[in-house]
């Protein structure tokens, strides 16, 4: 497979000397008027009205037109908006859907507050957002690495600040995660759902957009020699639920969540203890306890692919094994090509 | 028209109310005790459905249509546990008898509830009348309901010439509901389940007698109201938002802790804080009503939210009223510091 220090063809992409890249989604319009790094090299603005918002103060997570003639009203407008969160929150005076996913929540606390490794720590850069439509369910398929799930994480919110209606990603997540407290009332509240065809279908059906990793423990919990080899793709539910629905499946790659935690070795009486699929061992943890569990700031990649329609089957397709099979390949393949494609224009793992 | 369970007040009123409707000549009110409130002149009649008696009851009044509502989680008064059980359990194996001799039995109603989905981290998240549980309750009044519907299903296959109709209740509240839930909201501070913020449904009681009605009539055209039907109230509150609505603090406690005080509560008879009550608590359920809407042709007139605010208003105030809070961040904002000079209620809303 293609190695991490494969010196990569020049593509696309402003080589700015070893300095971090600007990610990308400043193309999407900073809907929070955050700003990211200072960034030596730039890319070129589409929309040159936007660079303003840049040098904004991110006092509040409220939503702000990107016109600041006076900063103490905007001051004033940020406190009362955050005020009225304030008591919305406390009263109780907030509206969740029947999976549990609480909107406001997500937009204003859990994703501010991870915004931060998305930005800052791996820097994520997202290609091919063009691909995911504005409107209407679809399925995106994603392979599944890094030994904590940060990287479904890290495309809810790359698909929600770079996708120009700023659409919302619900993460399918596996029967783990709802099992532990905690983990489990901040996944409901941020849209994630258990991953079964009923839940899946009823996303499907109301039109969201909606975010599987078919080699769930396989893919997050494989060592770390078998990093960027997709692990089979269970057995291929997510294929006959978009048929089902007719949604199309776009696939999704994503580059860097490999090397957060290179897991080393696999302490299968200590995961059999915690009741874990596995019990990662990595140069760092458990050794360093809590300061072992730092991801590495590796730098990562998500590209989305070319959407693979699935309108154009008979209602009785979903009860192919023989195209369902296939259709899983032609995902699988995809996304592995498009992983080795990525690695190999790489040019570090951490830059 | 035959009603079992008419001493509770779910009971009564729709006792009450059935006997407005004009296709109704008769209505007649069994259950083991007399009824504290009126039953607007319906015949009471005073049995116990664990005894055969109902067969000659039944077949003396000759009824078309028997609405078994006495299928609940408390006992009146301070009956037990084990004779709520038998209640539910034996007596509508008794019911079940009885209908089955009866020739002049055409619709059978059976109040059941939610519960017989369970509640696990493994269910789908919004369950369907045919998602089958991945986890049968254990026991307690979920467990009931869950034999109490194999009992009417053999009853289907035995007489398919009745129409049968089972009802699935999401928690009902309301002002006057009486369940295992009313009480727990009415504890002063909401212990939980640390880590854990369930999803909840409500259903009023004014939207359980009137579907309870439309069940126990001819279907009107283009409905039908045999089969399964889960009722409930659209949209989903977390345990959280319902805590802050009512303005009761709650602790959150660790699960083997809060499992233990169930169980230590139980013992001393306070309350029935069954585990399943715990299990919903923890995890929630959240049941889809597109058969309702669609098939049953019934649309709740209150929403979950709406049902949690009218059972809200009938309770006195919490320790940490909503308005007292709100009010808080309202004088907050209207820091001079803060607002500079904008008018407070702006920021409040």
């Amino acid at each position: 497979m293609a190695d991490a220090k494969v010196i990569p063809f020049d593509d696309d992409r402003s080589r700015a000397g070893a300095v971090q890249r600007p990610v990308r989604r400043r193309s999407a319009g900073s809907r929070r008027g955050k700003s990211a790094e200072p960034t030596l090299v730039r890319e070129v603005q589409p929309l040159p009205s936007r660079a303003p918002a840049q040098d904004d103060v991110p006092v509040t997570r409220e939503e702000q037109p990107p016109e600041r003639q006076q900063d103490d009203g905007d001051l004033e407008r940020r406190i009362a908006s955050g005020l009225s969160f304030l008591r919305r929150r406390l009263t109780g005076d907030y509206e969740v859907d029947d999976f549990g996913y609480d909107e406001e929540l997500t937009d204003q606390v859990l994703m501010p507050a991870l915004r931060p490794v998305y930005e800052k720590y791996f820097r994520v850069e997202v290609k091919g957002i063009e691909n995911i439509p504005a409107e209407g369910g679809a399925l995106i398929v994603a392979n599944h690495s890094g030994t904590i799930p940060l990287d479904g994480v890290m495309m809810q919110i790359a698909v929600h600040d770079n996708h120009p209606a700023n659409r919302h990603l619900r993460l399918l997540a596996a029967d783990l995660v709802f099992m532990l407290p905690v983990v489990n009332e901040l996944a409901r509240k941020a849209g994630h759902t258990l991953a079964c065809a009923e839940d899946a279908e009823r996303l499907l059906g109301r039109g969201e957009l909606v975010g599987v990793m078919p080699e769930g423990f396989k893919g997050i919990g494989k060592p770390f020699s078998e990093r960027y080899k997709l692990q089979r793709f269970g057995r291929g539910g997510f294929v006959s639920t978009a048929l089902r629905k007719g949604t199309p499946i776009i696939p999704c790659s994503i580059v860097g969540a490999e090397e957060i935690y290179p897991m080393i070795g696999n302490s299968k009486t200590l995961a059999r203890v915690l009741g874990f699929p596995y019990f990662p061992i990595t140069p760092t943890f458990p050794w360093l306890g809590p300061l072992g569990a730092i991801p590495l700031p590796t730098k990562w990649t998500i590209q989305f692919g070319e959407p693979i329609p699935t309108n154009g089957y008979p209602p009785e397709a979903a009860e192919d094994p023989m195209l369902m099979f296939n259709l899983t390949d032609q995902v699988r393949e995809q996304i592995q090509h498009t992983l080795y494609k990525l690695l190999v224009q790489r040019r570090s793992v951490f830059f | 028209m035959l009603v079992t369970g008419v001493a509770r007040r779910l009971g009564g009123r729709f006792v009450r109310r059935i006997q407005r409707d004009p296709q109704v000549d008769r209505v007649i009110a069994v259950d083991a005790v007399p009824p504290e409130h009126h039953l607007g002149g319906a015949d009471f009649i005073q049995a116990d459905i664990r005894q055969p008696g109902i067969a000659r009851i039944l077949a003396e009044t000759a009824a078309d249509t028997v609405v078994h509502l006495d299928v609940t989680a408390m006992a009146i008064g301070s009956g037990s546990r084990t004779t709520v059980k038998e209640t539910n359990v034996i007596g509508t194996m008794q019911l079940l008898g009885a209908c089955q001799k009866s020739p002049t039995v055409q619709r059978l109603v059976v109040k059941s509830s939610t519960n017989v989905y369970g509640s696990a981290p493994r269910d789908p998240a919004v369950f369907t009348e045919t998602t089958p549980p991945k986890s049968l309750p254990s026991g307690g009044f979920a467990k009931d309901t869950v034999e109490v519907e194999g009992y009417v299903r053999g009853f289907a296959r035995r007489r398919p010439d009745v129409a049968v109709c089972v009802l699935r209740f999401a928690n009902i509240l309301g002002p006057t509901a009486d369940t295992p839930l009313t009480s727990y909201f009415d504890l002063p501070v909401l212990p939980t389940v640390f880590g854990y913020d369930p999803r909840l449904q409500f259903v009023h009681e004014d939207d359980v007698i009137e579907v309870l009605r439309i069940a126990s009539h001819e279907p009107a055209r283009g409905t039908l109201n045999s089969g399964t039907f889960n009722i409930a109230g659209d949209g989903v509150l977390l345990l959280s938002q319902c805590s802050r609505r009512l303005g009761r603090p709650t602790v959150p406690l660790l699960l083997p802790a809060v499992t233990w005080a169930g169980s230590l509560v139980r013992t001393l008879g306070m309350t029935d804080f069954s585990p399943e009550q715990i299990r919903l608590l923890t995890h929630g359920r959240v049941v889809a009503t597109d058969q309702m809407r669609e098939t049953l042709g019934f649309k709740p007139k209150y929403t979950t939210a709406e049902t949690f605010a009218d059972f809200a208003r009938s309770r006195g105030p919490g320790l940490l009223p909503p308005e007292a809070l709100a009010g808080a961040v309202d004088r907050i904002a209207a820091l001079p510091a803060l607002s500079g000079g904008q008018p407070p209620t702006q920021s409040a809303n």
